[in-house]
């Protein structure tokens, strides 16, 4: 097959473009620039769009002796990611960029540009494996190593976009593995360091970076009875489950800690609460999408849930759950809910967890699973407790 | 089998430039040392630098600098010039066109910084300096300012400019003029005394030179400050250990390529038009760049190919066996919209969809048929891969 493998510098997408080779492909190297200067993102080594990351990357291409490009996605990254993003926390929303990254950037206009340029299909290092169900298609499941599993940032990708995809590193036993496989092999990137935190945002400070980007409105924080406890300089640099920060000078009644239980973006209000105030046991998504083909069982009402797994961050245990579709929304006037923001045209998901959830924020994604294999997502839209704990 | 269509970036070396070069670094001996190795690496790099001045019709060897390239040239002439001729700072003007080399306009973009006031002065369509424009930025304030920098060809669309015209223009208020002739040597007549520039910058690696070496070929009326201080070689002008073996190498390049000059042109432009017809009716909606004829390098072709990102259609091109350019990138690999078209009038993504074929001293008819064959194909599918600046039809399908 003709390959094209993403390189972003670091250690995993370069050994997923040499297992490429290894497997007989023609592989062409693409480093992706997500930024149009460069120079703004550069400080420290974080991210993933530096100059010495292309040049990493393309060390790496010429040790494999496979043709290598850079190509600019800088305008699209910044529409689809980053203006998203800023737009997303502005509505009181938590989103994550990397899986933004993933739907617009990496299998959406890269992977579309591959085809269109010939390729069959792109090659990341992802830790992910793509399986193959009797009839054919493909079904997306959790990597060898569940520590560095990414499957839950692969979430939002269709039947047709996995079909052009490949994890070559997915069936890794661990990261340290694929660190000596890179030693071995004599890359220069073998030992550098795992990138962590939002690329765009180079100092790691996102809070910071939002206050630069949002108009910062001060504001009032409230308990959940009404009670105004302090202010806040904006509400949208305030994440659900968030404890550190809250600037309360009153200690709670029962002199346990407080946490932020409500971001109101319209009212610009931050309402904090005890731990007990975060659980929450049913969830509602929006931007519903299914990770191959979709599960034939699930029904339209409670009474036709499946049995699933559903996991709310990338690094969170799934947790047991029964999953239903809602209605098909047409785009709803942005009046009706509590973020005013219209929902999106699409399949609601329905969510019931077995054991209450703490800090769901909206904007948050949540995967659906069933034992390793990745069933589908939805970005969660309002989560609520059923129980009243 | 590889056809290469970059010569505007590098052109292969010269295999006798390659005999002459490697020879001579085989030989010991810094020009200057007192001794006799000395003496003698002193006599081949002066005989070089009169080789060279020959061939560039400089009026006195001593005119020309040697530097490591078209970039120190550049920087050189134009920081030099300005410190100069500013150090009283009575002169901060600056005129700069805006099509020049990025070794020139960085360059005064940072002398902003320094206090310059840089006056860009516009070109048409086609990239040829608009000369009434300069004219009036001349006139508005003659006294104030240190010099004026236009390059003699450009490099993206290897548009030839009025270089006469602009030298008149400009020393009839006092100005002196500074042209990067980076890509004009080798490719159109160069005569240093006849063109009257004040300063010219040449590189050696364009004509089958090697990389590292160029010159700064300036009047004796001129010192510029220098940008490298130490040892005070080259008239104090610029400093650093002389290289021989690059002195060397470049005159007899510059030798090489000047030599028949007119004929050899004349067989470069044919392929050149060649070229742009076989594009023009192969691929209908492509547009070139630049001029026609007589105006434009006779190694350069550059077409806008609406709808094609230029580094899809390098990556086909590529792949297929033709090395070509889109003409800027910047440090991290990542190709630019050219500032070149966006001055001659173009918007951003026209500026994004083009490509460069420049031909040189090896190019064949056999690459030019080569090369026609197989555009067409490769323009309609990068043309299917669309902008990145589009949206991919299956991101507006239903869940």
């Amino acid at each position: 097959m003709k390959i094209l493998a993403a390189m972003s510098g670091g250690v995993d997408s370069a050994v997923a473009a040499a297992r490429a080779v290894d497997a007989g492909h023609e592989v062409v190297g693409v480093h992706l620039a997500l930024s149009r200067m460069p120079g703004t993102l550069r400080t420290g080594s974080r991210g993933c769009c530096t100059i010495e990351d292309s040049r990493d990357a393309h060390r790496v291409a010429g040790l494999l002796g496979i043709p290598f490009y850079v190509w600019d996605f800088s305008e699209r990254f910044k529409e689809d990611v980053v203006d998203d993003f800023i737009a997303e926390y502005s509505q009181g929303r938590t989103p994550n960029p990397c899986m933004r990254c993933n739907e617009r950037i990496k299998f959406a206009a890269l992977l579309d540009r591959a085809l269109a340029l010939g390729f069959d299909a792109v090659a990341t290092g992802h830790y992910a494996e793509i399986r193959h169900d009797p009839a054919g298609s493909p079904e997306l499941h959790r990597g060898v190593d569940m520590n560095k599993d990414q499957s839950y940032v692969l979430g939002v990708l269709t039947a047709e976009q996995l079909a052009h995809c490949y994890f070559p590193i997915g069936a890794s036993a661990s990261k340290a593995d694929v660190r000596a496989e890179a030693e071995h092999r004599g890359f220069p990137v073998a030992n550098k360091p795992d990138s962590y935190d939002i690329c765009f945002i180079p100092d790691g400070d996102t809070k910071a970076w939002l206050a630069d980007k949002i108009p910062m409105r001060p504001g009032l924080i409230k308990d959940t009875d009404g009670q105004v406890l302090g202010e806040h300089e904006g509400a949208m640099t305030y994440t659900i489950g968030q404890r550190k920060g809250l600037r309360i000078e009153r200690p709670a009644v029962d002199g346990r800690p407080r946490y932020v239980v409500d971001v109101d973006a319209r009212d610009n209000t931050v309402t904090v609460g005890p731990r007990r105030a975060l659980s929450v046991d049913t969830l509602e998504g929006i931007r519903t999408s299914w990770c191959g083909a979709p599960p034939s069982d699930v029904g339209h009402d409670e009474a036709e849930a499946i049995d699933c797994e559903v996991q709310i961050r990338a690094h969170a245990d799934p947790v047991p759950a029964r999953m239903w579709l809602g209605e098909h929304i047409a785009e709803a006037p942005a009046s009706e809910y509590s973020v005013p923001r219209a929902r999106p045209a699409g399949r609601l998901m329905h969510v019931a967890v077995q054991e209450p959830l703490s800090g769901v924020a909206p904007g948050q994604t949540m995967v659906i699973y069933r034992g390793t294999r990745v069933l589908g997502q939805a970005t969660i839209d309002r989560a609520s407790s059923r129980t009243a704990a | 089998m590889r056809a290469y269509f970059d010569h505007a970036a590098t052109s292969p070396m010269n295999p006798e430039v390659l005999a002459a070069y490697s020879s001579e670094l085989q030989r010991v001996g810094n020009p200057s040392s007192l001794h006799a190795e000395g003496q003698a690496a002193r006599m081949r790099m002066e005989t070089a630098r009169e080789d060279l001045a020959r061939t560039i019709g400089a009026a006195t060897p001593s005119e020309v600098v040697f530097t490591s390239g078209g970039t120190e040239a550049d920087n050189l002439a134009v920081k030099g010039l300005w410190w100069a001729r500013n150090a009283d700072r009575s002169r901060p003007r600056l005129l700069v066109s805006t099509i020049e080399h990025s070794a020139v306009t960085d360059t005064a973009e940072w002398l902003q910084t320094q206090g310059a006031e840089v006056v860009w002065v516009p070109v048409d369509a086609d990239g040829r300096l608009d000369l009434a424009a300069f004219g009036a930025a001349l006139r508005e304030d003659p006294e104030r300012t240190a010099l004026a920098s236009v390059m003699s060809a450009n490099n993206e669309i290897g548009t030839l400019q009025p270089i006469p015209e602009i030298v008149a223009l400009a020393h009839s208020v006092g100005v002196p003029v500074h042209t990067d002739a980076v890509q004009a040597l080798g490719q159109v007549p160069l005569d240093f005394a006849a063109l009257g520039v004040d300063a010219m910058s040449l590189s050696a690696h364009k004509i089958g030179g090697p990389v590292g070496t160029g010159a700064l070929v300036i009047s004796r009326d001129l010192t510029p400050v220098p940008v490298l201080h130490g040892g005070g070689q080259e008239r104090k002008i610029r400093s650093g250990t002389l290289d021989v073996a690059g002195a060397v190498a470049f005159a007899r390049a510059a030798e090489l390529a000047c030599a028949d000059l007119p004929e050899k042109a004349a067989v470069r432009a044919a392929l050149r038009d060649r070229l742009i017809a076989g594009i023009e009716s192969s691929v209908p909606d492509a547009v070139l760049s630049g001029p026609r004829g007589a105006g434009r390098l006779p190694g350069n072709v550059h077409f806008v190919f609406p709808g094609c990102e230029g580094d899809a259609l390098l990556f086909g091109l590529d792949v297929a066996g033709f090395a070509t350019s889109v003409g800027s990138a910047c440090s991290a690999g990542v190709a630019r919209p050219s500032h070149v078209l966006i001055a001659c009038g173009r918007d951003e993504d026209t500026a994004r969809s083009v490509q460069r074929f420049s031909l040189g001293p090896t190019t064949t008819a056999a690459d030019v048929d080569a090369l026609l064959a197989a555009l067409p194909g490769i323009v309609d599918r990068a043309r299917s891969a669309g902008m990145v600046s589009s949206t991919p039809a299956w991101m507006n399908g239903d869940t």
